[in-house]
């Protein structure tokens, strides 16, 4: 239908697009195993792993390492809590239910609303919440509160619920798109041979959208791994790898950060493909056992 | 017992979900607005209810004209950056998603390409955009190939840490939120449509002109809300790639919240969405208008 020319146009504007969406992080794979006289630019200057040795020594006086750990756990932990707060939602959104139509419209603004006002609104909430915990231990002179209290914000109260924000509205439009072409008569089926409701979920639902539940958790994990615009000014005292990072940016000028890159770059694209190989696995499996 | 459970069942399944949303997006968008009207000191946030931080971010802004304040000059400067990335993600967004649903025939060879596209958005931006210094730094590729071919004679400064980089950056970053929603309406329009209008004659031009730009127009409208809101509200990308000398409204939050000036954060806070609100409305409007012709 359309025609030859216009088809060769559009088959190199795409090869551009790719060439223009990985060239630049090739770049800085390349760049990253340089050797010790390298620069930020090319051309290579030798080849070696002293940039990634350099990292393992520490970047300054930023503790890279405590940094990771940090983002690797609070992935996690969002992961987990996207996958079973949005696949317990997407169950209940099949029906309607009170404020339903309410939660769906929160959760799309959720995903457009500036992540810069996010972070501020978490941030201002935790600082009242604060406030008020010290103005009632002056008040009632609570011990603990007077000497050991600091604050409630930090990385698993306010930059989990920062990160959530983000990660959630993505786990239902998911779960949505799952729950649309989910086909009732297999749930029926399983009740009529006198399955109860957790038996129905746990080996009839639960089997046909586990490849999707992947999918969700991808979307969590990657997404928090990376995240820094919504928990920047919520994570409390100690920052996450991406926050590192951009400070990162302004002060180191050696192929440091490209081996950083290189390493964040690797875990995330072995997250990727992983979650893709359990996706494509499991999927066929279950269309093997339909029939 | 179970008949309350039946009855309640679905609102306790989304009862997590909702208090998350409740708790850190309904609620700290509401003391935003709260905050806003609040006063402060250099150590505390005190409550209140005056319009001083409001005026603050606007004094002198009539009296001055046609000279631009701060406030007006930064609103400008990002809206300029949110006008050229909707542009040019819109256009680069459309051909991709044109290419993934009508020039590939084998559905595995769709699956594959899409995630090619898609897995970038998976790794970090920061780094995304720290790969940009070895092509468009000052020693870069692009400045060794345009001094080797001879179109300059020393290498440009503007490349990167500049008002081009930001925008190298953003539609490096965001292209993908415009290819998803217009992908995903195109792979709705019926294929038989586009037959009868090739078997009626219509030229290439005329089936993007007359049928697939008409009934991708809810893909378009959501790609482009995404690209204004990320745009609209950013301060990272502006601040990395613009070398942090560029200002923005998500800056000013930013350096105000560092300064711990929370009303005054807050209040251009409720700003910033007031604007983009209007800015969503406006384009949704203009889209609106081409239909009705």
């Amino acid at each position: 239908m359309l025609n030859a020319r216009f088809k060769f146009m559009m088959v190199s504007f795409f090869c551009l697009f790719i060439v223009f969406l990985y060239g630049p992080m090739f770049c800085i794979l390349v760049l990253s195993f340089q050797g010790p006289e390298g620069g930020l630019t090319f051309p290579m200057r030798g080849l070696s792993l002293f940039w990634f040795e350099s990292l393992f020594d520490g970047v300054g006086v930023v503790d890279i390492w405590s940094a990771f750990g940090r983002s690797l756990r609070l992935g996690l932990v969002v992961m987990v809590l996207t996958v079973i707060f949005s696949l317990m939602a997407g169950l209940a959104f099949r029906k309607k239910f009170a404020l339903s139509s309410a939660l769906f419209y929160a959760t799309v603004s959720s995903l457009i609303v500036p992540s810069i006002v996010i972070s501020l609104g978490v941030a201002l909430e935790f600082r009242i919440l604060d406030d008020t915990i010290k103005t009632l231990g002056e008040k009632h002179q609570i011990t603990w509160i007077l000497e050991d209290f600091r604050t409630t914000m930090g990385l698993f109260s306010s930059g989990l619920g920062a990160q959530l924000t983000w990660t959630l509205p993505f786990g239902l439009l998911i779960m949505f798109a799952v729950f649309n072409r989910f086909d009732p008569s297999y749930e029926e089926a399983a009740r009529d041979l006198g399955a109860g409701p957790w038996k129905t979920f746990t080996e009839a639902v639960l089997p046909i959208i586990a490849p999707s539940l992947i999918g969700v958790a991808l979307f969590g994990f990657t997404l928090s791994y990376d995240e820094l615009a919504r928990s920047s000014q919520a994570i409390g005292g100690l920052n996450t790898l991406p926050l590192e990072l951009r400070g990162l940016t302004t002060t180191v000028t050696d192929p440091t950060i490209y081996a950083l890159g290189t390493l964040t770059t690797g875990i995330s694209f072995t997250v990727i493909g992983l979650a893709l190989a359990f996706y494509f696995t499991m999927r066929r499996r279950a269309s093997g056992k339909k029939i | 017992m179970l008949k309350q459970i039946e009855k309640y069942g679905a609102s306790l399944l989304a009862l997590p979900f909702m208090v998350t949303i409740g708790l850190f997006f309904i609620l700290p968008l509401l003391l935003v607005v709260v905050v806003s009207f609040w006063d402060y000191t250099s150590y505390s946030i005190v409550p209140d209810f005056i319009f001083t931080n409001y005026e603050d971010i606007f004094y002198g802004c009539i009296d001055n004209l046609p000279e631009l304040c701060t406030a007006f000059s930064t609103y400008l400067s990002t809206i300029k950056f949110v006008i050229i990335t909707w542009l040019i993600t819109l256009i680069v967004g459309f051909l991709i998603a044109l290419f993934l649903a009508f020039c590939v025939q084998s559905i595995a060879l769709q699956i594959a390409l899409f995630l090619l596209c898609t897995i970038p958005f998976w790794t970090s931006n920061v780094i995304r955009m720290i790969s940009w210094i070895p092509l468009l730094g000052r020693n870069g590729l692009v400045n060794d190939g345009l001094v080797k071919v001879g179109v300059v004679e020393a290498p440009i400064e503007w490349l990167l840490y500049s008002e081009f980089a930001v925008v190298v950056a953003f539609v490096h970053l965001y292209t993908l939120f415009m290819v998803v929603p217009i992908f995903n309406s195109m792979l709705r329009i019926d294929k038989s449509l586009l037959e009868a209008a090739y078997d009626t004659g219509a030229s290439t031009w005329q089936m993007l002109t007359n049928v697939i730009i008409p009934l991708c127009r809810p893909g378009i409208i959501i790609g482009s809300i995404f690209v204004v809101t990320i745009v609209m509200g950013d301060f990272l990308t502006i601040g990395v790639m613009g070398g942090q000398q560029i200002a923005s409204v998500g800056k000013i939050i930013n350096v105000e919240m560092q300064y711990l000036q929370f009303p005054a954060a807050a209040a251009n806070a409720v700003i910033l969405i007031f604007t983009t609100l209007m800015i969503i409305f406006g384009m949704t409007r203009i889209i609106d208008v081409r239909k009705e012709l």
